[in-house]
């Protein structure tokens, strides 16, 4: 019988949660990493057991976490003594090194004037699709760096920045790329969104990039709502079967493309809120969609003090609240851009975390819900893998 | 021999048990020290000084003979009671809430 992982990233540490295909009963291992913000964790598509996670603190900075047992044991690509080693003979801790390549310029500023760029922590890290030591992490301040050798170095791909790059500006969260996909049929086309720099595709295996953001509005964000850059996007999504077709929550907004980013469309539709942060498409069914409504920027916490997830199953426009399982009652928690995640099996697994330490999971396509964890520290993110 | 204490979070990340014992050639001065613990523990690097420029992340603090040693340039020599291994050269994490 199949298996799922859920990897949880939380604000002090790392957890795992495992299941067989039933999804009924959980074993909880943690916290890896303990008492350091784990912002994301993921695994390989490729090689399961191959996992990286990102480790950062405000005091040590950034580290790079990377497991070849499927989270059993952890180490620092590169820093062991028979692993990389530098022209004077001594291995080389450079998984943590992310040096923006050139002059690393400036962005905008909260108050509008220019920023230098300033390297801060990994938000997010994708492993390739086809080999599992190849990965991207998309850091802030917004940069994508690529790994080629299994986490021990990472390089910028810095063409991302000259989409006008001096025009993006930091949300409340700061200035990141927080959202990276990958186009399972075409190995050349990634895309990444950036909160409040916008949404971006390369054509090119991440070379160069050009802004994705036709259709979408900022009347209240950006002095001109069409403008090219700036939106701030708080997460895409897309079906492996159908790459062209993305999904996204906007700051406000719910958002459909069927043309790779060509064009927008808002499916908003009956939502009671379409701000929001995270958004996932159902494996079984593509136009099956997954949002959590929050009331609004300023009150992150869902409307009514009821937390539910609402699913559309025909693409956007027409969404049903799912509340089964969930508290209907004094419940003020958000749920991060990060912290949802869809499983493979039949019928499709869902889960999310919320900033109140809860992951809740979905054995039935969100029809009935059920706590898995109830008291973890805030989470930040949340990976299934579903296993063999 | 110096002796090394770091904090807690370090000490973890370098998978070692209280303090460290390091030796470092010539005049030790406070870059070399760091030079020598990143040398034998590459885990630390950029997690006490930043990857590139060297400089100490501002959320660290060098405590040397119960006096604060965070500003000192990293070529400044340091006292024969640390050399010698009398007194532990603290690596510390600045005092902070979360």
């Amino acid at each position: 019988m199949s298996k799922v992982r859920v990897l949880v990233g939380t604000k002090k540490g790392a957890f795992i949660l495992a299941a067989d295909g039933k999804r009924r009963n959980w074993e909880i291992s943690g916290p890896h990493f303990a008492g350091w913000e784990i912002y994301h964790l993921k695994g390989s598509a490729v090689d399961p057991n191959r996992l990286y996670a990102s480790q950062s603190s405000g005091w040590f900075g950034q580290i790079i976490q990377r497991s070849d047992d499927g989270g059993r044991s952890w180490n620092t690509p590169g820093s062991s003594q028979d692993e990389l080693k530098s022209h004077d003979g001594m291995p080389r801790g450079e998984s943590n090194k992310f040096i923006y390549e050139g002059e690393a310029g400036t962005h905008k500023w909260y108050d509008g004037t220019q920023h230098p760029w300033e390297f801060k922590r990994v938000w997010h890290l994708e492993p390739s699709l086809s080999d599992p030591d190849t990965a991207y992490a998309g850091v802030e301040d917004a940069a994508i760096f690529k790994t080629t050798d299994g986490g021990r170095t990472w390089r910028e791909l810095p063409g991302l920045r000259r989409a006008k790059g001096t025009l993006w500006q930091p949300g409340a969260g700061g200035m990141a790329v927080h959202t990276i996909l990958l186009d399972p049929k075409n190995e050349q086309r990634l895309y990444v969104a950036i909160s409040a720099g916008g949404c971006f595709r390369s054509d090119d295996g991440g070379k160069s990039w050009k802004p994705i953001t036709r259709g979408l509005k900022s009347p209240y964000e950006l002095p001109d709502p069409d403008a090219e850059v700036g939106h701030c996007v708080h997460r895409i999504a897309l079906h492996p079967s159908r790459p062209d077709v993305l999904f996204m929550q906007k700051h406000w907004d719910v958002m459909r493309t069927d043309t790779a980013g060509e064009h927008w469309t808002e499916i908003s539709g009956n939502l009671p809120s379409d701000f929001g942060f995270p958004i996932e498409v159902n494996f079984n069914e593509p136009e099956t969609v997954y949002v959590v409504p929050i009331t609004s920027d300023s009150l992150h916490y869902p409307p009514e003090g009821k937390l539910r997830v609402y699913r559309s199953r025909t693409g956007g426009n027409e969404w049903e609240p799912l509340a089964k399982g969930l508290p209907q009652k004094d419940c003020y928690v958000n749920v991060l851009r990060d912290a949802m995640s869809a499983d493979q099996l039949d019928p499709g697994g869902i889960y999310f975390g919320t900033t109140g330490g809860q992951v809740y999971g979905s054995a039935d396509g969100g029809n009935s819900w059920l706590a898995i964890v109830r008291d973890l520290p805030p989470v930040y993110s949340v990976e299934v893998q579903t296993l063999p | 021999m110096i002796r090394l204490v770091l904090p807690f979070h370090l000490r973890n990340l370098a998978r070692v048990d209280g303090e460290v014992q390091l030796e470092v050639p010539g005049p030790a001065t406070v870059g070399k020290v760091l030079d020598a613990l990143e040398a034998r523990y590459p885990a630390l690097q950029g997690t006490i000084r930043e990857h590139g420029t060297l400089k100490r992340r501002p959320f660290v603090r060098f405590f040397i003979c119960q006096e604060d040693w965070s500003l000192e340039p990293p070529e400044t020599a340091l006292p024969a009671a640390v050399t010698s291994g009398a007194e532990p050269f603290l690596i510390v994490g600045a005092m902070a809430g979360g």
